[in-house]
């Protein structure tokens, strides 16, 4: 079972912002859904390799050319807050900091 | 006219068109109305009228002007794409994906975007930041998910075909859910490229039509090595339409660890599974029971990688350079964690933690480690499986379509949905779903699946099987526009 603090803090890594009623219910669906999983624990896979892409392709790399890319208007169209021909952010902070 | 023209499957409209009994734009037009009519909530956007120039309308090419569907995730450029999720709202790309440029140049023309569960996360629709979509063989029930608004709009005749995604069963559960056809092809086989990411080893692009022919043609024209996706491959040999109407010499498994689950597949399914076994037989195939000891604990392997992969995927969502901001926050890691707390649906949050606990210190090995090593087994499973059977076959989904609302208390309950599609995307290999009939009056999904690269071979297949099961969809395609 998962705790409310564990809870809390996966939450602060994925930059979600949770209210005390969805920390709650989130504890208890998570804990629900890894109690169905851990059975794939019990499985004997000492010596097996793990197979993180199924596909037998390595490196595949294009030739190192300058391509034409989007116009600088155009990647920052869909930006909130597009500052001097760059995307605007509010400060870093101290609060960042303290997380 | 109108009534004519929805009878016609897509390739035989393509061929009406070539063969100047069918007008492109009249074509167009008669869909664009009917999908603009849309009751089921399928599309999230409507093309206002047919494409000016001849080349985008689809005279040249050999699609010839089969106005198609496109799922909401595949960006398209200056037309909203906003993958079911509020944080994407009004979002429209300067870019369109490589799948679907490749359709607009073979000549088929974009009717509409899809509805979808939010990011492609979910087996109901019912996830979708704009409304769940409607089945249109009982509007009480989900179409399936999550390529759900696609699978809805071609069974109810809104569109000739459409395209999806299909992660752990987003395009072949939501077509058995809704009587039509659907297609994962092999991993690679389709450039990602402008798909909007969920759990990027798994993700593939795939067709959704009315029937085999349909699901071929579309095929053809989306599979391709493309210098934008490094892990797309080029596709051995071309797709090509199917003939097939016998299975002699053709071996299929059956995999109990699947089909015979405790608490799995409902009765009425199991009736039409075994009905289609049965046919399949009497058509030349031979019936076996094969084995997939790991199968049972696909579920539990996917629902760790792909959330995994989904909470590094979607970290992009942060209020920056696109999409959704919350205004106000003094601090930047303020304003990301409102915005995406703001942005992201229940599902989505749901798996962001899931994934991130999963790939936290302290769990990664026990978690996300052990699921990759569960994947090789799934893989090696397939494999000594083909070295006897030609197609491994399964009921698509367990059950028929669900009513709105019947799951999304339990998660775990709706996750088991995919219980019998998310083993073949863990081990990269193609799987097709066609309908095999009715039970209780909705539709039920039969599935194949086989080799990686033998989509020619599955499309015969089931090209045969569609033959002599007949099934009948009409009756979606009545009343619901």
């Amino acid at each position: 079972m998962l705790e409310r603090e564990q809870v809390q803090h996966v939450a602060r890594l994925a930059r979600l912002e949770l209210s005390e009623e969805e920390l709650v219910r989130m504890a208890g669906e998570l804990s629900k859904v890894l109690d169905h999983i851990e059975k794939i624990r019990e499985l004997d896979l000492d010596d097996v390799e793990p197979t993180a892409h199924v596909i037998d392709v390595v490196n595949a790399l294009r030739a190192d050319r300058p391509e034409p890319s989007l116009p600088r208007e155009v990647a920052l169209a869909a930006a909130p807050e597009p500052v001097a021909g760059g995307f605007g952010v509010p400060t870093p902070g101290a609060s960042a900091e303290a997380q | 006219m109108t009534t004519e023209i929805l009878e016609l499957t897509a390739a035989e409209a393509a061929t009406a068109v070539r063969d100047g009994q069918l007008d492109a734009g009249e074509l167009f037009e008669a869909y664009r109305e009917r999908a603009a009519a849309d009751t089921l909530n399928a599309f999230t956007w409507v093309a206002q009228a047919a494409p000016a120039s001849p080349r985008a309308a689809g005279a040249v090419g050999s699609l010839s002007g089969v106005p198609l569907a496109v799922k909401d995730l595949f960006c398209t450029e200056g037309v909203p794409s906003q993958a079911g999720s509020r944080i994407l709202k009004g979002y429209r790309p300067p870019y369109t994906a490589t799948v679907v440029q490749k359709l607009l140049d073979a000549g088929a023309p974009l009717l509409g975007k899809t509805n979808q569960d939010e990011f492609a996360m979910g087996s109901s629709n019912e996830n979708s930041g704009y409304g769940p979509v409607l089945n249109p063989w009982d509007t009480a029930r989900v179409p399936g998910g999550s390529s759900g608004g696609s699978a809805a709009a071609v069974a109810a005749g809104l569109a000739p075909w459409a395209i999806g995604t299909d992660t752990g069963g987003s395009i072949r559960q939501p077509a058995a859910l809704c009587g039509i056809v659907g297609l994962k092809p092999t991993y690679g086989a389709c450039s990602r490229y402008g798909m909007i990411a969920f759990a990027s080893s798994l993700d593939q692009a795939g067709p959704l039509t009315r029937d085999v022919t349909d699901c071929a043609l579309l095929l053809r024209h989306m599979v391709g090595q493309d210098h934008r996706d490094s892990t797309s491959i080029a596709f051995p040999e071309e797709i090509r339409l199917p003939e097939r109407g016998d299975l002699k010499g053709v071996r299929l498994g059956v995999p109990e660890e699947l089909v015979g689950a405790e608490g799995g597949v409902e009765p009425g399914v199991r009736k039409s599974f075994d009905a289609t076994l049965a046919l399949a037989e009497s058509l030349g195939a031979s019936v076996e029971p094969c084995r997939l000891p790991h199968a049972p604990h696909a579920l539990s392997a996917y629902y760790l990688i792909a959330p995994a992969e989904a909470s590094a995927n979607l970290a992009r969502f942060d209020g920056v350079r696109y999409g959704l901001r919350e205004d106000g926050a003094a601090d930047l890691t303020t304003m990301y964690t409102r915005t995406r707390a703001s942005g992201f649906g229940p599902e989505v949050k749901r798996r962001i933690m899931l994934g991130t606990y999963a790939l936290s210190s302290g769990y990664y090995d026990a978690y996300y480690g052990t699921a990759l090593k569960v994947r090789t087994k799934i893989a090696e499973d397939f494999r000594a499986a083909f070295t006897e059977f030609d197609f491994v076959v399964t009921p698509t989904s367990p059950w028929v379509a669900f009513e709105l609302g019947a799951k999304l208390d339990d998660p775990l309950a709706m996750y088991l949905n995919d219980f019998c599609t998310v083993p073949m995307p863990l081990a990269g290999i193609p799987a097709i779903s066609i309908p095999s009939g009715l039970s209780d009056g909705l539709p039920v999904g039969f599935q194949l699946a086989g080799p990686a690269f033998s989509e020619n071979r599955l499309l015969e297949a089931a090209h045969a099987l569609e033959q002599a099961i007949g099934f009948d969809g009409s009756r979606a395609r009545g009343g619901a526009a």
